[in-house]
């Protein structure tokens, strides 16, 4: 038995690993999310706005992240969308822009079509600007320095959504969908902090340990990978009603793949580990 | 010459940059030298293709060991630039002008190219990562000294806590009590050690970058304009 452990093959554990993500994905699992403070701190500032405020939505991820991070941009910009909020979407990646115009294609024209959102009046898609963290710094002052055009190249002066914005200090919130550098923290530093703009984050599972020394002060909250998402679907579901059917609710449809992955990892080093202390025992003391 | 004058136009940068911070009349300063940092960084763009290129037809031609990689990389590195400049598969937004309408446009080539080549490929990637987080979960998270005894029981803690089997598992903990059902312990594994850990490295980090740029802004340190025979 302990031979086999010992020498127990990597293809088997694959195998269990595969089982555990596809079958509860076949058999549609998935199981109750109840909000931690995080998520809810930036929930309860979203649903507190007045409708008509501006939100920035940074799409600072690429397509690695996308099972990871896509369902939590979709949950915060459907939130947005049915506060009627403005939306202003960026992205500081240049492979971030195909994910974010799917999104206000799905979400804002799609889901919400029946809104009538109009394009330059009620949101605006900024597209991708190449300067990292420069970016940030200038638009702390000057947004229309670092886009002084939209995602087509249509000057931002033509649209009624920008006629009264100047700086980031016109944004009642920025929220970044953060992978890694430039994102989170790049915002943090020279945005949220110099200027006391609100600042939220969604980040990937990877990242969010180092989100949490800026918060509350400097960050509202954060919806950590797809935990956080589920957990932001759970919260519109209980305050709004047509968030409440599941084949709308990617991530609480995920967490049940990553239920049965975190305890099979478990049961792994488990047996692992019961394999090495075992085999120490075998040794006898040194 | 060759390092004064860089050197020169980084220490100019960096103070106006440093000075906007304290001096608000410097803003527009600092927002010119952000928009030549756009242009620096859009050249780069064009230096890391030509870069790219020149390794790997290097690769190429001295037939190294996998060079059909190379191959690859450079064929689909010229097929995405052709097909990305050339807007290939737009339809023009305005008829008169042939090349209006953005080079992403859904239908367009580089469009079919996003969605259904660098983004599944991308996304199975990272997927892969799963199955080998298990392999190197099973082989190397042992308990070999008390550091790592702590490391695998805040694992533990944190594997549960961030499923419903955390919540399951605890769930006749009573509310007056939640900080110790595994969620509520997650939580403060997060908020306490980690936040405190963080902190720790992030001022350690911080100051270190704050002696570097002094040192670059100051000419102490030019290392990062190469040497004089470079």
């Amino acid at each position: 038995m302990l031979a086999a452990l010992r020498n127990l093959d990597r293809q088997w554990i694959f195998l269990a690993m595969l089982l555990a993500v596809s079958a509860p994905i076949l058999a549609q699992q998935s199981f109750p999310e109840k909000p931690t403070k995080p998520v809810l701190d930036v929930f309860n500032y979203i649903e507190g706005l007045p409708p008509g405020s501006n939100i920035l939505l940074s799409f600072d991820y690429s397509p690695s992240s996308d099972g990871e991070l896509a369902p939590l941009a979709t949950a915060v910009v459907r939130h947005c969308c049915v506060k009627r909020h403005k939306m202003f979407f960026m992205t500081l990646y240049p492979d971030g822009l195909p994910m974010m115009e799917r999104t206000i294609r799905e979400v804002v024209e799609g889901e919400f079509a029946a809104y009538d959102f109009k394009y330059g009046e009620d949101y605006i898609n900024l597209g991708f600007n190449n300067a990292e963290e420069v970016v940030i710094t200038v638009m702390a002052t000057d947004i229309k320095k670092m886009f002084p055009a939209d995602f087509e190249k249509k000057p931002l002066d033509g649209f009624p959504i920008t006629e009264n914005i100047s700086s980031l200090k016109d944004m009642a919130l920025i929220f970044t969908i953060s992978t890694g550098y430039p994102g989170m923290k790049e915002w943090v530093q020279y945005a949220a902090s110099p200027l006391g703009v609100k600042l939220a984050a969604g980040s990937t599972a990877v990242q969010a340990p180092q989100a949490y020394p800026y918060i509350p002060n400097q960050m509202l909250g954060l919806l950590a990978a797809i935990k956080g998402a589920a957990e932001y679907e759970a919260a519109l579901a209980a305050r709004y009603e047509q968030f409440r059917d599941p084949a709308k609710n990617q991530a609480i449809k995920r967490m049940a793949p990553q239920f049965w992955a975190h305890l099979l990892i478990i049961g792994l080093i488990v047996l692992g580990n019961v394999s090495y202390f075992a085999d120490r025992a075998q040794r006898g003391p040194r | 010459m060759k390092t004064t004058i860089p050197w020169l136009l980084a220490c100019i940068t960096g103070c106006v940059m440093i000075g906007a911070t304290f001096v608000p009349a410097l803003a527009e300063w600092k927002n010119e030298a952000g928009s030549w940092f756009e242009l620096l960084a859009a050249l780069a763009f064009v230096l890391g293709g030509a870069n790219l290129c020149a390794q790997h037809l290097k690769k190429i031609s001295s037939r190294k060991a996998g060079w059909g990689y190379s191959a690859v990389t450079l064929v689909s590195f010229l097929v995405t630039l052709f097909v990305g400049l050339f807007k290939v598969g737009v339809i023009a937004d305005d008829p008169t002008h042939p090349w209006s309408g953005h080079h992403q446009a859904e239908g367009s080539a580089l469009w079919w190219l996003f969605e259904f080549a660098y983004q599944p490929l991308i996304g199975a990637m990272f997927a892969l990562l799963a199955f080998y987080v298990a392999s190197a979960a099973f082989r190397a998270f042992r308990a070999k000294n008390t550091e790592a005894t702590l490391l695998l029981a805040a694992a533990f803690i944190v594997l549960l806590g961030r499923t419903y089997a955390g919540t399951w598992l605890t769930s006749a903990v009573p509310d007056d009590y939640s900080a110790l059902t595994f969620p509520g312990l997650t939580a403060i594994i997060l908020g306490v050690f980690n936040t405190a850990g963080q902190r720790a490295i992030m001022i350690g980090i911080a100051l270190g970058v704050a002696a570097t740029s002094l040192k670059v802004l100051l000419g102490v340190d030019r290392s990062y304009l190469g040497s004089e025979g470079d």
